[in-house]
């Protein structure tokens, strides 16, 4: 198993390294630095000199590939290819624009994220799963037609009135939690309850029914038949021989998503005041700091990758009849 | 000299060749049997043809607000005629008052006076903290008191031509199809019912909105005194381009280098699975950002490219729309190339391989026609999420431009409003409620597609 996962990460490197090259075509080749500064510094009063010193402060003064002024191993690690693009692989993601350092900032900012991210992960997944086997269970009947019907409805309303809605109903008039805020250790509950709530409730449209097509999809095939021919109980084909088998499909959609958890929610937490990475990029999407935005492309899509990894061994776990190869 | 100036913007003209394009696949689909079925299908499902009604309605509205032109400014005869730099379109043309009646700030929805007190000077008295009236909403009541039966009236009054209008509908339709028991019963091939329920509805709820909207602001002004109406019929364009020319940028894209990989297999399936594995995995809202700051990036440094301001908001939401392209045809083209891979094994396939037959006729006649319901489903799915992936992404700030008005913009521009006292909750309501009208048709829409066109649901 240890040679398998070895081997699976030596495919990913290719694909991190694709990762890589695109975030730097994107940032550094269809903009030159200047065109950056220039944006930044704002157009019109825009000096030579100002631009060299936006340059010279953030390292994009160097030349893009090859700096043949630096001579010897400096010919290739002296550029701005070397410094901005290759050191994201050793975790050296370099400064943000108001001079911190972006990978201490990142391991400051995952747990607040983790915290809010991982409980409405579980919760949503329980929630959902048991409303799917509920709608399932009575297929074709009346609450069924509705649970779908109320599901479609759900999955049509836009992410962003969950959470207004929410905040101004559960926070702001009924006053039951915090609007917004974040506290350290055991008392962050209070500002949890609210976010992770919202984030449970907005998924159950969507996922209540795939999870329920997943489920239909196993009703119909022929060990289910056997199963009920032996006179099993209707619930003890649900929850043994169902509920397992369709374990597989589910794990495709879900495993994956688990350690994208530690980059939190874009919307979440802007909107309830989680210092968590969700809210740190929105801040440097707004700011244009233009390499956490990058460190953040970068960072997500190994988490991606590992999250790959883990579904191939989750796949081996829950059915035995897929082994490493 | 005439008066007004055509202005074609790169999304008309795209909306106008989507339009030619979905009648000439109407037109291929009605001589291939197996697809006509589909439709078929799909025309006689009621939940399908429901919404698809109400889709009409809002392509009607985005069709109308894409026929744009610049008005001619006044000019001494003989002079050279100027034109406005706005650029106006059909649909600003016919709701006309909407555009231009526009208050000091926030009213409420068919209000008369402002929503908070002004210090206002009156001569003789001093100054008084009132509610003053609105210039335009309900100007014409000599005394507010009246606002209740004027509203009533006029309500009833569409509501009794709504009445009229749904019944000479209703009849031309029964009269076509074999009368009212055969349309009512379901008896038609066409879900008729479906249609004319639909249609009763709309009718009963926007003829009163557009009467009362000559002379009230029906769902109140935002924050800068502008009918929240007028927005939400502009946003209807956006919302539409967004979720249709973004899959003309995915489709082509997927479409051929998933049958190529499929296909052919060998070094080029290894390097189009490598392209689509690297896109896949950056998350997709990162990728969005990264791209579109850049792209800002470019728009701000070459000012010169654009004439108008909505040329360049125009230039942007194309931008939008590519960049969203990008992003979103990883997984339609894995569906493609697994489905290809599925299908060149067949026997039919390697007889005309045997006969000869080029690889390209092969593709073209064999395999892409028995993936059509794969292409078609998927973009009937894509539609709605990403009408809903406008709003957030507006929200963020790497939506479309600021200027243009769209779901995303007001609900970004209104969301501190509910923080006010007393709260402001009309220009939310409504951008979330047409939002939700829109979406939820064409998720509708798109599931009675998917149960018409896949094998399996059959």
């Amino acid at each position: 198993m240890l040679a398998y996962i070895f081997r699976r990460l030596l495919y990913a490197l290719p694909i991190l390294i694709g990762v890589n090259l695109i975030t730097f075509a994107l940032f550094f080749i269809v903009n030159t630095p200047d065109d950056m500064a220039r944006m930044q510094l704002g157009v019109k009063r825009v000096t030579p000199e100002a631009i060299e010193k936006w340059k010279l402060d953030r390292g994009y003064d160097k030349p893009l590939f090859v700096n043949a002024a630096a001579g010897g191993v400096g010919t290739l690690t002296d550029t701005i290819f070397f410094e901005k693009s290759v050191r994201m692989f050793v975790g050296d993601f370099g400064r943000a624009d108001d001079g911190r350092d972006i990978a201490r900032e990142i391991k400051a900012r995952m747990w607040p994220s983790l915290a809010i991210a991982l409980p409405t992960f579980i919760l949503g997944l329980f929630v959902t799963v048991s409303l799917a086997l509920l709608l399932a269970f009575f297929r074709a009947t009346a609450l069924d037609f509705w649970g779908v019907v109320l599901c479609v409805a759900l999955m049509s309303i836009s992410g962003l009135f969950y959470i207004i809605g929410g905040q101004y109903l559960i926070a702001k008039v009924w006053k039951l939690v915090p609007i917004s805020g974040f506290g350290d250790g055991l008392d962050a509950w209070r500002f949890l309850i609210l976010p992770v709530f919202i984030g449970v409730v907005s998924g159950i449209g969507s996922s209540t029914r795939w999870y329920r097509t997943i489920f239909l999809e196993e009703v119909s095939k022929d060990y289910v038949r056997t199963a009920r021919a032996k006179g099993l109980a209707e619930t003890v084909v649900f929850f043994r021989h169902i509920l397992r088998n369709a374990m597989i499909p589910i794990l495709t959609g879900v495993v994956v998503v688990i350690p994208l958890l530690f980059m939190g929610s874009l919307l979440t937490e802007s909107f309830f005041g989680i210092p968590g990475l969700g809210s740190y990029t929105i801040d440097a999407i707004n700011a244009q700091d233009f390499a956490v935005v990058r460190s953040m492309v970068f960072i997500g899509s190994v988490l991606y990758i590992v999250g790959l990894i883990l579904t191939d061994i989750s796949y081996t776990l829950v059915d035995p009849r897929i082994r490493f190869s | 000299m005439s008066d007004f100036q055509i202005v074609v913007l790169w999304s008309d003209i795209l909306v106008w060749l989507l339009l030619a394009a979905g009648i000439g696949l109407g037109l291929l689909i009605s001589r291939s049997p197996p697809l006509l079925a589909a439709w078929r299908r799909v025309g006689a499902s009621r939940p399908g043809m429901a919404s698809a009604t109400v889709l009409l309605a809002f392509v009607l509205v985005g069709l109308l607000d894409s026929l744009h032109y610049r008005p001619a400014l006044e000019s001494q005869p003989g002079e050279q005629t100027q034109y406005a730099i706005e650029v106006l379109s059909v649909l600003d043309a016919l709701v006309g008052p909407l555009r231009t009646e526009n208050e000091k700030t926030y009213s409420s929805p068919l209000a008369t006076h402002l929503h908070a007190k002004e210090t206002t000077e009156v001569p003789g008295v001093g100054t008084v903290r009132e509610f003053p009236r609105l210039k335009f909403g309900g100007v014409h009541l000599d005394d507010p008191a009246q606002r209740g039966g004027d509203v009533a009236m006029t309500a009833l009054r569409a509501v009794g031509l709504a009445a009229l209008v749904w019944l000479a509908l209703a009849a031309l339709v029964a009269a076509r199809c074999g009368g009212w028991a055969a349309v009512w019963r379901g008896r038609t091939r066409f879900a008729w019912n479906a249609v004319l329920a639909t249609l009763g509805a709309m009718l009963l709820v926007l003829l009163p909105v557009f009467l009362l909207a000559g002379d009230y602001h029906v769902f109140g002004t935002d924050k800068v005194g502008q009918d929240v109406l007028y927005q939400i019929l502009k946003s209807v364009r956006t919302a539409l381009i967004i979720g249709l020319v973004t899959t003309l940028v995915m489709l082509p894209l997927a479409v051929v280098l998933g049958i190529v990989a499929g296909y052919f297999r060998g070094w080029v399936d290894d390097l189009i699975q490598y392209l689509y594995t690297v896109l896949n995995s950056i998350p997709g809202v990162l990728l969005i950002a990264a791209a579109v700051l850049m792209m800002q990036v470019v728009i701000d440094t070459h000012p010169e490219w654009f004439a108008t301001a909505a040329e360049r908001a125009d230039l942007r939401l194309l931008a939008l729309c590519f960049i969203l392209g990008i992003t979103s045809w990883t997984g339609l083209c894995r569906l493609l190339r697994g489905e290809t891979l599925k299908l060149r094994e067949l026997e039919y396939i390697q007889a005309a391989q045997a006969f000869g037959v080029s690889n390209w006729r092969i593709i073209l006649r064999h395999i892409l026609p028995n993936l059509m319901h794969i292409v078609i489903i998927a973009l009937v799915m894509d539609f709605s999420g990403l009408v809903l992936a406008e709003a957030v992404l507006s929200y963020v700030g790497i939506g479309v431009d600021p200027t243009m008005t769209s779901f995303g913009t007001m609900i970004n521009n209104a969301r501190m409003e509910l923080g006010r006292e007393p709260v402001v909750w009309w220009s939310l309501a409504a951008a979330f409620s047409a939002m939700f009208i829109l979406v939820l048709a064409a998720n509708l829409f798109a599931d009675a597609v998917r149960d018409a066109f896949d094998p399996r649901a059959a």
